[in-house]
């Protein structure tokens, strides 16, 4: 009754929920920022090969000479300025940045994309058909959520070989069991809610009232997680790579990259692992800014 | 009155939020004597729990007492303290007693933890003086096995039994003034009456002054020596026990008192008090009684002062002498 | 309560020996550990030879047997490359895993349990933006980077720039004192040096995760009602946050530290790689590269054993810390 008495005055005008997510968001200048920070990342990405100075997979084009070349170095040839330098093998640093921000992040999108649908469909499932089959895959959630995701990669890629299809099989093998958790809670909720009972009176299909009703209102936190696994995904991705066990040497993602440039780091060039580990963190950091502001934001104790 | 403990003068509090400024309480003036009980009675949003915050200094942001108050106790202005003066005179010369028991108690910390930090918090003395002494309060509240019940936690009490020894913390530092806000609303009747019966005799016992906050007139009817009503962030009638109950000059009072079930209404439908507490962002102009008051008339739509129509009984409403 | 631990521990058991089983078939898959040992020209017959002295020429079962039988006399097989025991290969190491993760659990909660109950009582001032922010870029960035980061600035940079900087060392570990038996670093300064930039790097994520944890528990606690009522009885703030509320924080923060602790253990593969920290982590990714098998599985072994073990201590934790729980396990 208490809280009667401070009720707040009518809001002027009514604004879509989508528009005021919007705005909720941009409330928050670092979460803006991040944003960016995550388009640029993007943009780079989609777009490397049309602005990349040099194709860094192109042997023809390198010239040994050029090899390890602090930032802003003139080729030898003088047709471009290696504004980051080059790498061991005479590799214009800020392409194989782009190219490498390109691999990273299409492995970290794939692999969540994956992940996302195969657990929400397990976690639906679940959620819906209740009793032993929801104990059972309750369970295997549990055991896949309770050991190190790193272990569980490693393990698994040293079983698989290298290749990227492997990295993106590890992934979402990893993945998939905090979207599952996460769409059965929701789900849990939802479906103890009046509609989906009146919706069964009604004799829909099951896949229709799972997929057409109960999935848009689990959205909210499933995109939330998926936010969040994203830039895990990512992270991980580089530390298997930087670790030899990820993507091959002939696709190299950030962290390949990072992990050819260690052995110059004491003796001086440092350039060949700190532009990709800035670019990384770019990505990393962006994904997790925008993400925590849109968790904030989308909240369901906010949303309603 | 000789010298009175607490001097309440033009008390109020205001919340600034972002939808607007809540006065949860407007222009409060009351006095309480040495020894005496003043009942302080409203419904949920009166600014009864305000008003007894706002004694103690313990109003967090966005709330804070605004500059024209003053709250005098003991001759010493408390608006204008020292925030350490402040803690110094809390849980020694004002004590307060909370609603809930289970959460005014950590329920991590032992009870003999609990007691003793208060005792420590205001004299220097050694811990097992102070332990001392937390025994002896938990025997003067009348708990059985004290030194058991020290060593327990919390949640291993019943709620009577916490509140009992809520009521032996606030007695600690023998304060003279203590503060009840709703204590006996979370337990059964009958323990409600024991709490109640302690309290009057402690009071007595001790001089100490008590205001007890409650929204139940039945229960302060018994306890206190005068009692005042509060509405909307305003005291609406205040005078002794007996005119209060008997004799009420304000509709509202007079529709608290009929809406107590009782022998006489035995049969026959509780008569009700018709609408809501206003909004205390949007207050209307006037009397804030007005939309539910059953003889209102155009005068209502000026706010009506606090007169004193019969000898230390007073009512704000135009209308209260009829 | 006793029934409660056996019962625990016959699941480890029994989660130890599914795991055992999935690793040694899944590692049988892989690869030919004998091509990885032999010069690439040597006969078929040298090979055969060197499969039989291996075992390899057995099926697979009759390998899986002899391996959990010997497994439950402590032998988890020689390593292939070092021709040590497995198991006595992994002892070796770990005193300086658990001394990195231990390093690294006591800096997260120093620095971050601080941090985390001002960012709680403070909630709107510069200093507990900074702090979130940096706890978001505490989590996020991945483990090696912050390695190579500390490496760059703290054994090359600064000391290249401000003479008198010291240079911290970049890899290995420092020198260790004999503890019982056990080769211990912490116990000299210079073995401090080595083990600093690696136990930060590896405290940056749990500081970060402990910061946020504390700052949220301390922001659901403060308005409670019995902090309040410590106010009212005159209480100073000191003796309110550092006794009534951090008691209240120490519960989920003990539990997720607990919980964390075995990532810790997990990640340290990652931060010995990059400051080559002689411990337990690098060796399992030696051996993977290398197809060690046996060092492989008994790593394997040991970390489900001790993450068993670690959840059982966790949840008895638990219950001595909240008196709440204590109590009812008690009385059932």
């Amino acid at each position: 009754m208490t809280d009667q008495a401070l009720e707040p005055a009518a809001v002027a005008k009514p604004q879509t929920p989508f528009r005021r997510i919007v705005s909720d968001f941009c409330e928050n200048r670092l979460a803006v920022f991040g944003l960016v920070l995550v388009a640029v990342s993007i943009f780079v990405a989609v777009f490397a090969p049309l602005i990349s100075p040099q194709n860094p997979f192109d042997i023809a084009s390198l010239d040994l000479l050029d090899a390890k070349s602090p930032p802003g170095t003139v080729s030898s040839d003088g047709s471009m300025t290696y504004w980051l330098g080059t790498d061991g093998q005479a590799r214009d640093m800020l392409s194989a940045i782009f190219y490498g921000m390109r691999i990273s992040l299409f492995v970290g999108f794939v692999s969540v994309a994956a992940a996302l649908a195969i657990g929400t469909a397990i976690g639906l499932i679940a959620a819906y058909a209740g009793g032993r089959l929801d104990a059972f895959l309750m369970r295997i959630v549990d055991i896949m959520l309770s050991f190190p995701s790193i272990l569980v990669a490693l393990i698994l890629l040293s079983l698989l070989g290298k290749g990227i299809d492997k990295v993106l099989i590890s992934l979402v093998l990893v993945q998939w069991a905090y979207f599952a958790r996460a769409a059965r809670g929701a789900a849990l909720v939802e479906r103890n809610k009046e509609y989906v009972e009146a919706a069964t009176c009604l004799a829909l299909p099951t896949s229709r009232i799972v997929f057409r009703h109960m999935l848009p209102n689990c959205l909210p936190s499933l995109i939330v997680i998926a936010t969040i696994t994203l830039a895990r995904a990512i992270a991980l991705e580089a530390t298997l790579s930087f670790l030899g066990v990820g993507v091959p040497v002939t696709e190299p993602s950030l962290g390949m990259l990072i992990a050819n440039g260690f052995e110059f780091l004491l003796s001086g060039s440092y350039w060949i692992s700190f532009f990709p580990g800035i670019a990384l963190a770019i990505a990393i950091v962006g994904i997790n800014l925008a993400g925590d502001q849109l968790r904030d934001v989308l909240n369901p104790r906010n949303l309603r | 009155m000789s010298s009175p403990a607490l001097a309440v003068k033009n008390l109020r509090t205001h919340f600034f939020t972002k939808e607007g400024v809540a006065k949860a309480v407007d222009g409060v003036d009351f006095e309480v004597a040495p020894g005496e009980v003043l009942g302080l009675v409203g419904e949920s949003g009166s600014g009864k729990t305000v008003t007894g915050f706002s004694i103690l200094g313990l109003i967090d942001p966005p709330g804070r007492i605004v500059e024209g108050s003053s709250i005098r106790f003991n001759g010493e202005e408390l608006t204008t303290a020292k925030p350490e003066r402040l803690r110094a005179i809390r849980g020694a010369e004002i004590a307060m007693i909370f609603q809930d028991p289970m959460m005014t108690l950590n329920p991590v910390l032992r009870v003999d933890t609990q007691m003793i930090e208060t005792v420590q918090a205001h004299v220097r003395v050694s811990r097992r003086e102070a332990r001392k002494r937390a025994r002896a309060a938990l025997v003067q509240v009348g708990i059985p096995s004290p030194d058991e019940r020290l060593n327990a936690y919390p949640h291993q009490f019943s709620g009577g039994m916490r509140q009992r020894v809520a009521i032996a913390i606030a007695l600690l530092h023998k304060p003279k003034l203590i503060v009840a806000d709703e204590p006996t609303t979370a337990l059964d009747v009958t323990i409600q009456g024991q709490i109640l019966f302690e309290a009057q005799r402690l009071c007595r016992e001790s001089g100490t002054a008590m205001i007890w906050v409650t929204h139940d007139l039945a229960v302060v009817a018994g306890l206190a020596d005068r009692i005042a009503v509060m509405y909307a962030g305003r005291i609406v009638e205040m005078g002794r026990t007996a005119d209060i109950i008997e004799r009420p000059m304000h509709p509202y009072t007079k529709g608290l008192i009929g809406s107590v079930p009782s022998q006489n209404t035995r049969g026959h439908r509780l008569a009700q008090i018709p609408g809501m507490t206003p909004s205390l962002l949007k207050l209307p102009a006037g009397c804030s009684f007005k939309s539910r008051c059953p003889i209102a008339v155009d005068k209502c739509n000026e706010m009506p002062t606090l007169e004193e129509h019969r000898p230390g009984h007073w009512a704000r409403c135009w209308r209260a002498a009829a | 309560m006793l029934v409660y631990v056996i019962r625990r521990l016959m699941q480890a058991v029994l989660v130890m020996v599914v795991m055992s089983a999935l690793v040694f078939a899944g590692i049988y898959l892989i690869g030919d550990p004998v091509t990885m040992m032999i010069s690439p020209d040597a006969s078929e017959a040298d090979r055969a030879a060197v499969r039989t002295a291996l075992g390899l020429d057995q099926p697979m079962w009759e390998q899986y047997l002899v391996f959990v039988n010997a497994a439950i006399h402590g032998d988890f097989g020689k390593s292939f490359l070092a021709g040590q025991p497995a198991m006595g290969l992994i002892f070796d190491r770990l005193p300086a895993t658990l001394e990195l993760a231990f390093a690294s659990l006591v800096i997260s909660l120093v620095i971050g349990l601080p941090m985390g109950v001002y960012a709680g009582l403070r909630p709107n001032s510069i200093g507990t933006k900074t702090i979130m922010t940096g706890s978001i870029l505490g989590f996020s960035l991945p483990n090696f980077w912050v390695g190579l980061m500390l490496i760059m600035t703290f054994a090359v940079v600064l000391p290249d720039m401000i003479s008198w900087w010291p240079r911290l060392p970049a890899s290995g570990r420092g020198t260790t004192v004999d503890v019982l038996g056990v080769r211990l670093s912490i116990f000299t300064l210079d073995g401090w040096r080595h083990l600093l930039l690696p136990a930060i790097t590896l405290a940056l994520y749990k500081g970060a995760l402990i910061v946020r944890l504390a700052r949220a528990t301390a922001r659901e606690v403060l308005p409670m009602d019995y902090v309040k009522f410590a106010r009212a009885k005159g209480l100073s703030e000191r003796r309110i946050v550092g006794v009534h509320v951090l008691k209240n924080i120490m519960i989920p923060i003990a539990t997720v530290s607990g919980l964390e602790f075995g990532q810790t253990v997990a990640f340290a593969v990652v931060t010995e790689t990059v400051f080559s920290w002689p411990g337990v982590g690098k060796l399992l990714i030696d051996s993977i590269l290398l197809l060690d098998r046996p060092v492989v599985v008994a790593y394997l072994v040991v970390i489900v054993f001790f993450f068993v073990i670690l959840n059982l201590v966790v949840d008895l934790l638990y219950s001595v810390l909240d008196p709440r729980v204590r109590l009812e396990s008690r009385a059932s």
